[in-house]
């Protein structure tokens, strides 16, 4: 691994961002926007729930961590994206650069989006509603390494889906996390599902990050154990996906699929 | 003829070995068993109509279309198990694979010259501006630029790791006359005076004339002939290279066995 030829990747993400506002204002717009509808959403139900049971840490916090994950997701793809826009296929994979260090590149773009907008949406909630991840004491830091591990891990899955499938089937990622959320419990108890859709749930690292954080919110504790298995289950899925990506690399090298992508397949 | 003439000691070292190399796709041979070396300080021509084998061969030589079988060796490494070590002395330039054009002439040399870890990196996009006309553009967004002055951008990424290998796809095709020359007169001083040699595709005969030492014939995926391009057209009965590229597109069989 060299760590120069990641930096080139993460640079060349550095150059594009800085001089285009319609790649910097998505880092921020979206989860600003879906932290100031939750976030009068969360304040409406506290007024006439009238049980006293404060929606923000849940509800919100909820919302925060879900756009957290979907902007590591993004940070990837979106760093992807660029060389299929560009049709950049043939100069990046012609050089030495490996696939580990590409993907690596790829994997430090989406940490500076992603941190971005998880500062964004941190001021916003925080200073406009009221949310503190305090709340969630020291568990924070596994849940967002939780989130972004399978972040990641999904936008290198989604990356190889469209090298595999060509530059029109950019529009499969778009809506993953969307339906995602219903299987994770984002927004409610795994509980509330019906059985068959629990047990995919429990297959899902961020199902125990939203069901840790509701417990933690109610007074309880985080399981210890489950919060390793969401850590297994994170790592598992990001090398899963790595094989994958590798996968879709390789066959896209024996059908000569990287050098004419816009032909979208040659098989 | 103002071309460089190879000198014997720099016979001795091949930047590239082919060897049998072939590349089928389902029912269709692209490449059919083919062999070549390109020397230090040589540059050869690979020559064939549309369709023959030459993108498919370089593509392969690149590292981004994998052989069927074969072996392709730069500077001695195997491509197939040392990929990162031998594309870290190849580089190449095509009309069908511009720079990125959302970044500037600047911005695309420093992040290729930071995949192919070149030295004092900044000192080395200033010669390239330089030597390519380049300096003013510096700050352009590529896509910005002339079809001529990206091939310019295009060549200057090629040269930006000094390669042993070069590999360049009708490098001159959209450039005026007076541009081309002046390509052609930096590409014979690279393959005179620098570490490696060049292979070349082009369908400009003349061109292939002045600056290639040899030329190889591709078509249907085979070499049907090789040979210095200005003596081959006489061994084969053709007034000029140009015809005899024109008989071996039309009539290939009649030089198969040759």
């Amino acid at each position: 691994m060299s760590p120069q030829r990641t930096a080139a990747i993460l640079l060349r993400q550095f150059y594009l961002i800085r001089g285009s506002v319609p790649r910097l204002v998505p880092l921020f717009a979206w989860v600003g926007v879906d932290m100031v509808l939750w976030g009068f959403i969360t304040r409406y139900l506290n007024s006439v729930s009238g049980s006293g049971f404060n929606f923000v840490p849940s509800l919100l916090g909820a919302v925060l961590l879900w756009d957290f994950f979907i902007r590591v997701m993004q940070g990837v793809t979106m760093a992807f994206f660029e060389d299929v826009w560009a049709r950049n296929f043939l100069n990046i994979f012609a050089t030495p650069l490996s696939i580990a260090e590409y993907l690596a590149g790829l994997v430090l773009s989406s940490i500076a989006t992603s941190s971005f907008g998880l500062v964004v949406m941190l001021l916003l909630a925080g200073g406009l509603f009221g949310l503190s991840f305090f709340v969630y004491g020291a568990m924070l830091a596994p849940f967002l390494l939780v989130l972004f591990l399978f972040g990641i891990a999904f936008g290198i899955m989604a990356s190889g889906m469209v090298l595999r499938l060509g530059p029109a089937s950019e529009w499969f990622v778009w809506p993953i996390p969307a339906i995602v959320s219903p299987f994770a419990g984002v927004f409610y108890p795994l509980s509330t599902l019906p059985r068959w859709m629990q047990a995919i749930g429990h297959l899902l690292p961020p199902a125990y990050v939203f069901e840790g954080m509701r417990r933690i919110i109610l007074g309880g504790a985080v399981s210890g154990r489950e919060l390793v298995l969401a850590g297994l289950l994170a790592m598992f899925y990001l090398l899963l996906a790595c094989w994958f990506f590798v996968r879709m690399y390789r066959h896209a090298v024996r059908t000569g699929l990287i050098a004419r992508y816009s032909a979208e397949t040659l098989s | 003829m103002n071309q460089p003439r190879r000198s014997q000691t720099a016979l001795a070292a091949d930047v590239l070995a082919v060897t049998n190399l072939r590349k089928i796709y389902g029912p269709t041979v692209a490449v059919d068993g083919i062999s070549f070396r390109v020397r230090r300080n040589e540059i050869v021509g690979l020559l064939g109509p549309n369709g023959a084998g030459k993108t498919t061969t370089i593509n392969m030589i690149l590292g981004v279309l994998e052989p069927t079988a074969g072996s392709i060796l730069v500077q001695g490494v195997d491509l197939a198990t040392h990929r990162s070590q031998a594309l870290q002395c190849t580089n190449f330039a095509a009309v069908y694979a511009p720079v990125p054009g959302n970044l500037t002439v600047q911005q695309n040399l420093r992040i290729f010259g930071m995949i192919y870890a070149v030295k004092d990196l900044s000192q080395r996009i200033e010669a390239l501006l330089k030597e390519f006309d380049l300096e003013k553009f510096r700050h352009v967004k590529c896509g910005a630029l002339s079809s001529g002055e990206q091939t310019r951008v295009g060549l200057a990424k090629a040269m930006l790791n000094s390669p042993h290998l070069l590999l360049l796809d009708e490098p001159t095709a959209s450039l005026d006359p007076s541009v081309a020359r002046d390509i052609r007169d930096m590409i014979r001083h690279f393959a005179a005076q620098g570490p490696g040699g060049v292979l070349w595709t082009s369908h400009n005969m003349y061109e292939v004339e002045e600056v290639c030492d040899r030329v190889l014939f591709l078509s249907h995926g085979k070499i049907l002939l090789e040979g210095d391009p200005r003596a081959l057209p006489g061994e084969h009965g053709q007034p000029s290279l140009e015809e005899l590229f024109i008989a071996v597109a039309r009539e290939p069989l009649e030089f198969r066995q040759e």
